[in-house]
């Protein structure tokens, strides 16, 4: 089971009924659950939305898009049934947020999609979880069919006229998957290639109509967003940046978990304060702020970096999918970099070339270099392959293979120089990686 | 095709593929957890489950295969009855899941995507799990083990082959 | 759409609002390298080998996906630009296997040229390249792996162009390949579309693999010998031991009637050519009563002399001609002038696959009423009355799919049995056994016979309606139906035949009681002066002729690239008595019973136009050259000659007015023109044009067939002229029990497919499949 941790700086929101059996209809409902359903199915659309603008929450998945701004590009009128999408593939490497939503408050996801679907007058929403979350599939089928049992989903909704219906959906093992047209494809029964844009989601989605399409984070957190206001949401973050956010800080710290913090928050004390600092008592060397796509950020930059879209940005990476990875000074970066690329090596999908070829060579290129059989010329031609697919590929999982890599060596050029001219890996220990 | 009378699957399965096709604004939107959940039964996709999906979507074998075949979850030879899957992404690396791999390689005598003769365990090193931050972890099947140390094992191979000789035991009485 | 203007390049371009940038840019000779997208087909923007640059978008955009909107300003040509093409081709290089000095592709290869103009000759890569064996899936369809590039043309051109649906694409990411539809065999039509659209050398063609190199061939643009339709080919031939060889066919120059489009026997039914039973020396009867071989003088000189005997003798009514299904126009003119001028009978046919007469009887008056092979790809709706494209006419088949597709035409189909275009069908009407003939009644209203109101009146709210009917039809019944037709606005007609030239044969007159034209031997007008001697009763049909022949009523029997001893099942002993001259390509069961065999050149080997069955004629070229064998035309000039008539009169070449032949027709043979040199030096006549130019009938044919007012420039250039059968005047009706429909299918072509070893194995290959299928 996955363990709970808590620090005194964590402001509980979407976590509030963590640990508290939520996944139980009824201690759902005791702890202030469908209120917020209730309160927006008698509000209405427009009201829905302008409190999600308000509340500037941006979107969880990782490009933090404004969620309010999202649903308002829907169309009013449609003469195709609109549908709300919930995407629970995680699979960035780093991120494990949303398997805590589903396994603690099943119940806020079916909120929160039934929210969505009043905001946009969608009758059926779809919550999509990677296949390998089969335990967590379970526990949202269970709520899904309590929901449906109290008459909160269905035909007629808290005993209104309005009809919701909800269907959760399982993958099978893709992260490409998670990019929102290529899960569109997946739900459909096809191999998960994402679709030529415009038309955007919005506008023509799955089954043709008008889609919204949100992380499973951001739509638990839309009936606290409800609840507490946009406005009063908002202003526990930091500017364009509302509310908090989940971060799971992984690798070399002593406290790995977790922890709800408000928007803006610091990232150094992330790593020193709330997760306790580098395991063992050891130097840093780096951290990967938002998920393995997320340029790899050094020491000094992290000093006074604000946990925001916004500055996160500004210091050159992204804040991602909030998968805070710390990276101690005993780790070779060369192999963290070829760890990362395999990834991404074996998760694309193959659609366009820049993307398949060019993981696949930055692959080779990197295993063969972290074997000691590495160039002075590889080291520049990782990085000219790198340049050469970023913003080149059909969607941005090249450039999200493409991203750190640069991170990488351009902040590492030193050690990529130590593994040359058949120089052992100075952390030696895995030089030879099994090919996955 | 009539699933009742030509269906490969169990009856539990193939009422449940029935009510499967029937939830969707649109048929083939089943295919994708169908192949899995045929998976969970039969062990792999075979020619037969493959042929069975294809009739009851409606739709070629070659595109359930373009599909199939996209997803990695998705096998078409027989695994172990317990498939280990070792995460060795980034996070559980940083804390150790290699050596974790290791010792699952040198217990089973199996390396990735090996099965043990006797057929109860696969072992696989698999993408990131989603369970970064209690790393390192495994999934067998689909239960999730994590905040593992390789001297655990041995006790979890262990309570897997008690499962695997229980349900043996059981099929034969 | 309404126009918008753009700038690309610092050009002001107008183009319909919502166009593809990569369209709009080509038309304007902008070049945008693409290797995914294929005009026609779906969108995919996966190469990203179209990028370029919009002004204030911060990413390049493919233009491919881009359209084009008011004001837009694009660079298609700069440093950037050049790098992110170099870059995507580099890596394409990357696991390419760069076998280019054995890949099939090499020197017509889209991958080669780009690499050439982006120039990524440095590798950039140290590692092992992926090695994985060929596959073949066919007879018709090798697969490389290493080669591909995953443009996915191929599974797009098999599922929406073809709708077949036999290739997929499997795994992912570098793993991912294309893949047939039978796990390691293709189970298709074998039409080898995909082969032709890939832009690399990763499918390939069984039967041009590795037989050489495209720079080593001519080209020949030229016309199919198998069905119907018509479809342009472009012949790569090369020279060979006996004359020149055809290696390849395929459609690349996309231009004809037919587009893209190729079908198995058209792509792979070419090599009854080569077939080692071809016929290349005349063959006589020897006093023993065995064929053996002989010089063309000794052939021609005893045809010649027994066919003067027997005129002279006994009258040209004991003299029959039986012509072709695939010679050409000229040649079937000639033919038909030479019975009826020379041989002074009316006793002449063909094997009628179709009913042309009875349908030009029904037009006749009725100008702009029959539908070209364009005017149906291009109809908003189109009702389609029995017959089955798919395996009989499969370019009809694809110009209805594609018309249905690209156009949202409107495809309505009666038949008594499914069909596979139903499935681009927008309404079915199924008809019972005897469905058809009740079908005009029907179409004008009366629910007597067929009750279903819904889809007649969907059919009759169309404002335009091409109706095309099949072989179901003949004699009075297609009067029938075309009657209730030419009497709504805008309502076109197609009729179905089987072979290449079965429309050429009808409407060049191999008929007993019609002249060229339809026009009645009975009432010749102009004919009766250009044709001296000529009779005016109608001559005998040919099971009519082989009957005579039984009886001893016929002296002798000339037979021009027909089996009628098959086709008809006659016994052999009926001709036992008839003194037999036939012209073919093999020795068929015809042939085998004849006294003097000429062998002749086939479709391929020669120059003329024919007629598709929805009119439209187009120019044969002369492709390869087989040693020993001779075109139809000059056989029979030849003949005419031998038998001392002035050839000047049967071939006007040299009147005033005439227009010879310039060499465009001549195909890959220049030397031809010096072989007819020495033979026209040595009777003295005028060496520039030649007797054997069929065009010097073609101009003949102009003057006396109305229909045939044919656009010379666009039938020159390699396009297809249309004819109008509604200018005929016609009176007279073919017995309807003449016509026999072969209903060839995908892999058979009658004669020519039986000596097809390609189609015999492409059918092998699909047979057992789709007996599997069936038991399933
Ligand atoms: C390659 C790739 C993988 C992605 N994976 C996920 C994912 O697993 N979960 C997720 O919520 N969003 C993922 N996204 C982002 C989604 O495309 C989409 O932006 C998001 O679901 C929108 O929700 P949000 O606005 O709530 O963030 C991924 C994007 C890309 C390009
Ligand atoms: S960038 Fe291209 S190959 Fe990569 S995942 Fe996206 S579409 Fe697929
Ligand atoms: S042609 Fe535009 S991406 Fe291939």
């Amino acid at each position: 089971m996955p363990k709970l941790v808590s620090h005194p700086d964590e402001v509980k929101i979407v976590t509030r009924r963590f640990g508290q059996g939520a996944a139980n209809i009824d201690k759902y409902i005791e702890l202030g659950g469908y209120d917020s359903a209730k309160k927006c199915l008698a509000q209405g659309p427009d009201w829905i939305i302008n409190e999600m603008k308000a509340s500037n929450l941006r979107g969880r998945g990782g490009a933090g898009f404004p969620t309010g701004m999202k649903w308002s590009f829907v169309p009013k009128q449609s003469p195709k049934a609109k549908y709300v999408l919930v995407n629970g593939d995680e699979s960035e490497p780093g991120t494990c947020k949303d398997h805590l939503i589903f396994l603690h408050d099943p119940h806020a996801v079916i909120e929160g999609t039934i929210i969505a679907g009043l905001a946009i007058g969608s009758k059926l929403g779809f919550i999509y979880l990677r296949g390998e979350y089969r335990y967590l599939l379970e526990i949202m089928e269970k709520a899904v069919a309590d929901a449906y049992a109290k008459g909160f989903l269905g035909k007629n909704i808290f005993g209104s006229d309005t009809e919701f219906q909800i269907i959760t959906q399982s993958g099978a093992g893709a992260y490409e998957v998670g990019e929102e047209s290529a899960l569109m494809e997946s739900l459909e029964g096809k191999r998960g290639v994402p679709r030529i844009k415009p038309p955007f989601p919005a506008v023509v989605g799955l089954y043709g109509g008008p889609t919204v399409i949100n992380n499973a984070e951001t739509i638990a957190t839309v009936p606290h967003v409800i609840a507490m206001g946009g406005e009063a949401y908002a202003a526990v973050g930091s500017p364009r940046n509302g509310g908090t956010r989940l971060f799971g800080v992984s690798g070399h710290v002593e406290r790995p978990g977790v922890y709800e913090l408000p928007m803006g928050y610091n990232l150094k004390k992330i790593v020193y304060d709330v997760a306790g600092g580098v395991r063992g008592g050891r130097k840093l060397k780096a951290v990967v702020p938002g998920g393995s796509s997320t340029p790899v950020l050094l020491p000094e930059e992290i000093e006074s970096l604000g946990m925001d879209f916004d500055q996160v940005g500004k210091a050159g990476s992204m804040l991602g999918s909030g998968g805070v990875v710390v990276i101690d000074d005993q780790t070779c970066i060369v192999e963290f970099a070829l760890r990362t690329i395999s990834f991404y090596q074996h998760e694309s999908c193959g659609w366009c070339i820049p993307c398949r070829e060019g993981t696949d060579w930055l692959k080779k290129s990197l295993t063969r270099f972290h074997a000691g059989f590495g160039t002075a010329k590889d080291i520049d031609n990782i990085q000219y392959l790198a340049e050469n697919m970023m913003g080149r590929t059909f969607c941005p999982l090249g450039d999200a293979a493409a991203m750190p890599t640069l991170g990488f060596v351009k902040k590492f050029r030193k050690e990529f120089e130590d593994h040359l001219n058949g120089k052992l890996c100075p952390f030696a220990k895995h030089t030879e990686l099994a090919v996955v | 095709m009539s699933s009742e009378t030509m269906t490969i699957f169990s009856p539990k399965v193939a009422a449940r593929f029935d009510a499967l096709v029937q939830k969707y604004p649109v048929k083939r939107s089943a295919l994708v957890p169908m192949l899995l959940y045929a998976q969970d039964e039969v062990g792999y996709l075979s020619d037969a489950v493959i042929a069975d999906v294809a009739a009851r979507i409606g739709i070629t074998e070659l595109e359930v295969r373009n599909v199939a075949t996209y997803y990695s979850m998705l096998r078409f030879k027989p695994a172990g009855k317990f498939n280990v899957q070792v995460c060795t992404n980034i996070s559980c690396m940083l804390r150790g899941a290699y050596d974790l791999f290791d010792r699952f390689q040198d217990e089973l005598g199996v390396g990735h995507k090996g099965v043990t003769p006797d057929g109860v365990f696969s072992l696989e090193e698999v993408e990131c799990i989603g369970a970064c931050c209690w790393a390192p972890a495994i999934q067998v099947n689909y239960d999730f083990h994590d905040d593992l140390t390789p001297d655990q094992v041995p006790a979890i191979l262990d309570t897997y082959r008690g499962k695997a000789k229980a349900e043996g035991t059981a099929a034969h009485a | 759409m309404a126009d918008v203007t753009i700038t690309v390049d610092g050009k002001k371009l107008t183009a319909p609002a919502g166009a593809l940038l990569i369209d709009v840019c080509r038309k304007a000779g902008i070049e945008i390298p693409a290797f995914c997208y294929y005009p026609g087909l779906s969108l995919q923007a996966a190469c990203r080998m179209c990028v370029v640059r919009q002004e204030k978008v911060p990413k390049l955009q493919t233009a491919c996906t881009t359209t084009v909107a008011e004001g837009q300003v694009f660079i298609t040509d700069s440093p950037e630009i050049t790098q992110a093409r170099k870059a995507t081709i580099e890596l394409l290089l990357g696991n390419h296997p760069l076998d280019c000095p054995v890949c099939d592709a090499g020197g017509e290869c889209e991958l080669q040229d780009m690499t050439f103009k982006y120039g990524a000759g440095e590798s950039l890569y140290a590692e092992a390249k992926q090695h994985r064996e060929e596959q073949q899936w066919s007879p018709a369809v090798f697969y490389d792996r290493p080669r591909c590039i995953l443009c996915y043309r191929c599974i797009r051109m098999c599922g929406e162009g073809m709708d077949v649906w036999a290739l997929g694409v499997q795994n992912r990411g570098a793993s991912a390949v294309i893949a047939p539809n039978g796990g390691d065999r293709l189970d298709c039509e074998q039409c080898g579309m995909c082969i032709d659209v890939c832009p690399v050398g990763a499918l390939t063609s069984g039967s041009y693999r590795y037989k050489t190199r495209p720079w080593e061939m001519n080209h020949v643009s030229t016309v199919c010998t198998h069905c119907a339709d018509g479809c342009k080919v472009t012949l790569g031939v090369r020279q060979s031991n006996d004359g020149s060889a055809i290696v390849r066919a395929d459609n690349r120059d996309k231009s004809g009637i037919n587009g893209d489009f190729l079908c198995a026997k058209g792509r792979f039914g070419f090599d009854f050519v080569e077939n080692p039973e071809r016929l290349s020396k005349p063959l006589v009867r020897n006093a023993a009563g065995k064929l053996e071989p002989a010089t063309w003088e000794h052939a021609l000189r005893v045809a010649a002399a027994r066919l003067k005997e027997v005129r002279d003798s006994r009258g040209g009514s004991a003299i029959g001609v039986i012509g072709s299904n695939v010679t050409t126009n000229e040649e079937n003119y000639l033919l038909q002038k030479f019975a009826r001028a020379v041989l002074q009978t009316n006793n002449i046919d063909h094997e009628r696959t179709t009913d042309y007469s009875a349908f030009a009887h029904a037009l006749a008056g009725h100008t702009g009423r029959s539908a070209s092979l364009r005017e149906i790809a291009a109809a908003p709706a189109i009702l389609l009355i029995g017959g089955n494209p798919t395996e009989e006419h499969p370019l009809l088949a694809w110009e209805l799919r594609t018309n249905v597709r690209l156009n949202r035409a409107r495809l309505y189909i009666a038949n008594t049995a499914e069909i596979k275009l139903e499935r681009q069908a927008k309404a079915v009407l199924r008809l019972s056994a005897n469905g058809y003939t009740h079908l005009p009644a029907y179409l004008g209203g009366s629910d007597a016979a067929i009750a279903n109101t819904a889809f007649r009146e969907a059919l009759l709210a169309e404002e335009s309606l091409v109706v095309i009917f099949g072989q179901e039809y003949r004699g009075a019944p297609v009067e029938e139906l075309v009657q209730w037709g030419v009497n709504r606005p805008n309502v076109r007609f197609a009729f179905l035949g089987d072979l290449a030239n079965s429309r050429g044969a009808a409407d060049m007159g191999l008929l007993p009681s019609l002249l060229p034209g339809y026009v009645p031997v009975t009432t010749p007008g102009a004919f009766a002066a250009e044709y001296s001697g000529m009779p005016t009763a109608p001559g005998k049909t040919h099971p009519e002729m082989l009957a005579a022949a039984a009886n001893g009523q016929l002296g002798a029997l000339f037979i021009v690239g027909a089996n009628p001893v098959s086709s008809l099942r006659s016994d052999p002993a009926q001709l036992k008595g008839t003194f037999v001259i036939v012209q073919d390509i093999f020795l068929t069961e015809t042939a085998a019973l004849a006294d003097v065999v000429f062998p002749a050149a086939s479709l391929y080997e020669k120059t003329g136009t024919i007629t598709n069955t929805y009119g439209d004629v187009q120019l044969v070229k002369k492709g390869a050259d087989r040693a020993g064998t001779k075109p139809d035309f000059e056989i029979l000039v030849r003949l005419a000659g031998a038998m001392g008539v002035d050839v000047k009169a049967l071939v006007p070449f040299g009147k005033t007015g005439m227009t010879a032949d310039l060499g465009q027709s001549r195909g890959a043979q220049a030397g031809e023109a010096d072989r007819h040199a020495v033979w026209l030096a040595a009777r003295g006549l005028e060496p520039k044009l030649s007797p054997f130019d069929p065009l010097a009938a073609l101009d003949e044919i102009e003057r006396l067939v109305p229909a045939y007012k044919l656009d010379r420039p666009n039938l020159f250039g390699g396009n297809d002229a249309t004819t109008d059968p509604g200018f005929v005047p016609v009176s007279a009706l073919s017995g309807p029990d003449l016509v026999t429909p072969t209903h060839n299918g995908l892999f058979t072509s009658g004669t020519l497919g039986y000596y097809s070893d390609s189609l015999k194995d492409l059918q092998r290959h699909q047979t057992p499949a789709r007996a599997e299928t069936a038991a399933d």
